[in-house]
């Protein structure tokens, strides 16, 4: 009763059960505290599998009893071995939950879903990094990939900024990577606590002490959406084409597999054709940004 | 894309967009099957034996789809009903499974029931075909498929217009070529009967007493098919084929602030709507939380929260955005995706909202105000 003009279902990602819906169960091997309101969780997967994930997708996780959240995946494929981090953001029902979750609880998880980075293409250029706040959670991704196949890439610039430096993600690897001489590190809060001795600015005042190589250079940011509009004036202020500025969008994917309509810009399923869009396929998109 | 007015064809599948379609070849290359109407009973009886037979019946001061216990209560002279039969495929709420947060166990759903729906409108049959494209496009979702694999539609042709808002012919969904199992036309004494599947053809002959119609009846049901043709308006004031275009051209126009100044983002609209298939998915818990199941609920656009995050942000904030993305979404997006409309011109919206914003004003307003400047 079918019509025959459908076409042949996508294959399945890896991480559901019967239907669509039915999340697989995964075992919480580690939890960090990172600050008051983040922390990572470490995940295993049954039977070690592998979650198979891109740097920018995100999972459907799920506290059974209270309902389920998209939350972008934290690590690198790179560093996978049989484990996948979460970082969440206690600031809904779901994430509140996850909070209260300790190490050998089981949480769902649906996905990997959703348009990951270009990892490929990025290699050969410059990457400039610009995470804002809890935006250095997909990223971190990315960044650690790339710091694993560090000669692939030309240079390694990362603006990050927080509101206050108790705020700041991933300290512990955000002061290995300032030690490297193959990164770029600035680093910047809104606000300065007594033994604060960096920057202090919106991330925007990061840009006007770097000079980039504009034509061999890949730009990537997350952030709140107030942050998007300043950092893109900033990135084609320094002559990055709209093409290489990837941006990863927040938005409220409650099915992850393109049909609740939640997280729909316009005619786009982010789930689907993001979160990670080139800025020039959405500039002209009312609702975007 | 026309099939010319009163030209019959063979049994060859046209668009069905323009024109009136479905004339029958009066030189036999289409044999006809007829069911008399005081057969229709014994029928619908039959089917009760094998599967949940859902139909228009009378209720209160109007029609709505429901199960049909006695054949005699199925209406199939209805001019509309509130809630399309959508309900039957997408149910408002459904189980998606069950959990046991100790266990973590989670068990299937339960499966569909077999179910014929009689006496769907043409608007709503080109509406589940919608509904079976996003369902089986892209991930496939199981759920759906698996209540739409054991339904069978048996659907009716209208001979009238149901009332002021429908505006059916100007979508193209006045009648239909496919997309059913059977479906009847009312010839008087008789139902002239297409077969539009092999599931349908066995429906029938296993539960119908049927014969062959006469050329005499053939020409009969042409006559009533063109007849029909004229008494349906074009609402629109422009071919539907412009309207992705309209609609791409319209993203700042004023029109849509001064909806959201009416609108009520009350969800009428989409609640009633054949094609609308957004959804929330939730965990409810019983006395004891650590039992429960995860259900799907219908959602709407229209609601303040739909595109908000969990970190307060709102993508559609103002009820201005959410009518333009709601009529964008039906006359645009959706076919991009799709290859399809996604408004059949039902009217149901236009009749359940309590400040009159209709698919149709909205629609040749956009064009008047298009034509206005150029």
């Amino acid at each position: 009763m079918i019509a025959s003009r459908n076409q042949p279902p996508l294959a399945a990602p890896p991480c559901t059960g019967e239907s669509l819906f039915t999340p697989i169960m995964a075992r919480i091997a580690g939890i960090e505290h990172l600050t008051a309101l983040e922390k990572v969780f470490t995940l295993e997967l049954p039977l070690g599998k592998s979650l198979g994930h891109r740097p920018g997708q995100f999972v459907e996780v799920s506290a059974l009893g209270v309902g389920e959240a998209p939350i972008s995946i934290s690590s690198s494929p790179s560093r996978s071995n049989g484990h996948f981090e979460l970082c969440v953001r206690k600031v809904g029902d779901v994430t509140s939950a996850l909070h209260r979750l300790r190490p050998g609880d089981r949480v769902g998880i649906r996905g990997p879903y959703g348009r990951g980075f270009p990892v490929e293409k990025f290699r050969g250029k410059d990457l400039l990094f610009a995470p804002g706040g809890l935006g250095l959670a997909p990223l971190r991704s990315l960044i650690n990939q790339v710091l694993d196949e560090r000669a692939l890439f030309g240079r390694v610039i990362i603006l990050y900024g927080a509101r206050n430096p108790s705020e700041l993600l991933f300290k512990d690897e955000l002061k290995q990577w300032g030690e490297r001489d193959d990164v770029e590190l600035h680093l910047t809060v809104d606000r300065a606590d007594d033994n604060w001795m960096g920057h202090v600015g919106v991330i925007t005042t990061l840009f006007k002490d770097i000079s980039v190589y504009p034509r061999n250079t890949v730009a990537v940011t997350c952030g709140p959406p107030v942050m998007y509009r300043f950092v893109l004036m900033e990135l084609l202020g320094k002559g990055i084409s709209e093409g290489n500025i990837y941006l990863s969008l927040e938005r409220r994917m409650k099915c992850g597999v393109g049909k609740c309509g939640h997280c729909q810009i316009n005619h786009i399923y982010a789930c689907q054709s993001g979160p990670v869009f080139p800025y020039a396929e959405i500039k002209g998109l009312e609702e975007a940004l | 894309m026309a099939t010319g007015e009163g030209q019959p064809y063979c049994g060859t599948v046209t668009s069905g967009l323009i024109g009136p379609g479905r004339l029958h070849s009066e030189v036999a290359a289409v044999s006809l099957t007829l069911i008399q109407k005081s057969d229709l009973a014994d029928f619908v009886g039959h089917l009760l034996t094998h599967y949940r037979v859902v139909g228009p019946m009378k209720t209160g001061s109007g029609f709505a789809f429901g199960v049909i216990a006695d054949p005699a209560t199925l209406r199939l002279d209805y001019p509309t009903t509130i809630l399309p039969p959508k309900k039957y495929l997408l149910p408002p709420r459904e189980t998606l499974f069950e959990f046991d947060v100790a266990e973590g166990s989670l068990s299937p759903p339960l499966l569909a029931q077999p179910t014929v729906i009689f006496g769907a409108h043409t608007c709503d049959v080109h509406a589940i075909q919608l509904l079976d494209e996003v369902f089986s496009s892209g991930q496939v979702d199981a759920q759906y498929l698996n209540r739409r694999r054991q339904t069978l539609i048996v659907s009716v042709e209208c001979l009238a217009p149901c009332d002021e808002h429908s505006f059916c012919k100007s979508m193209g969904t006045l009648t239909a070529d496919d997309g059913y199992d059977l479906h009847l036309t009312d010839m008087g004494e008789a139902y002239a009967v297409d077969i539009g599947t092999t599931a349908g053809h066995d429906l029938l002959i296993q539960n119908a007493i049927t014969r062959e119609a006469s050329p005499e009846a053939v020409r009969r049901l042409n006559a009533v098919l063109s007849e029909k043709w004229a008494k349906f308006p074009y609402r629109l004031d422009f071919d539907v084929s412009d309207l992705p275009s309209l609609l791409s051209l319209s993203m700042k126009s004023p029109l849509w602030t001064e909806l959201g100044e009416r609108c009520l983002s009350c969800g009428a609209c989409t609640s009633v709507c054949p094609t609308c298939f957004c959804f929330d998915v939730r965990d409810e818990t019983e006395m004891d939380p650590r039992h429960g199941q995860r259900v799907r609920i219908w959602d709407s656009c229209q609601l303040d929260e739909f595109a908000a995050v969990a970190g307060g942000h709102n993508f559609r904030k103002s009820r201005a955005m959410r009518q333009r993305h709601r009529f964008l979404r039906k006359g645009k997006y959706i076919l991009e995706a799709h290859k399809q409309l996604g408004c059949v011109g039902c009217g149901r919206c236009a009749r359940a909202c309590l400040v009159n914003i209709t698919p149709v004003n909205v629609f040749n307003e956009l064009y008047r105000q298009q034509e206005a400047g150029r």
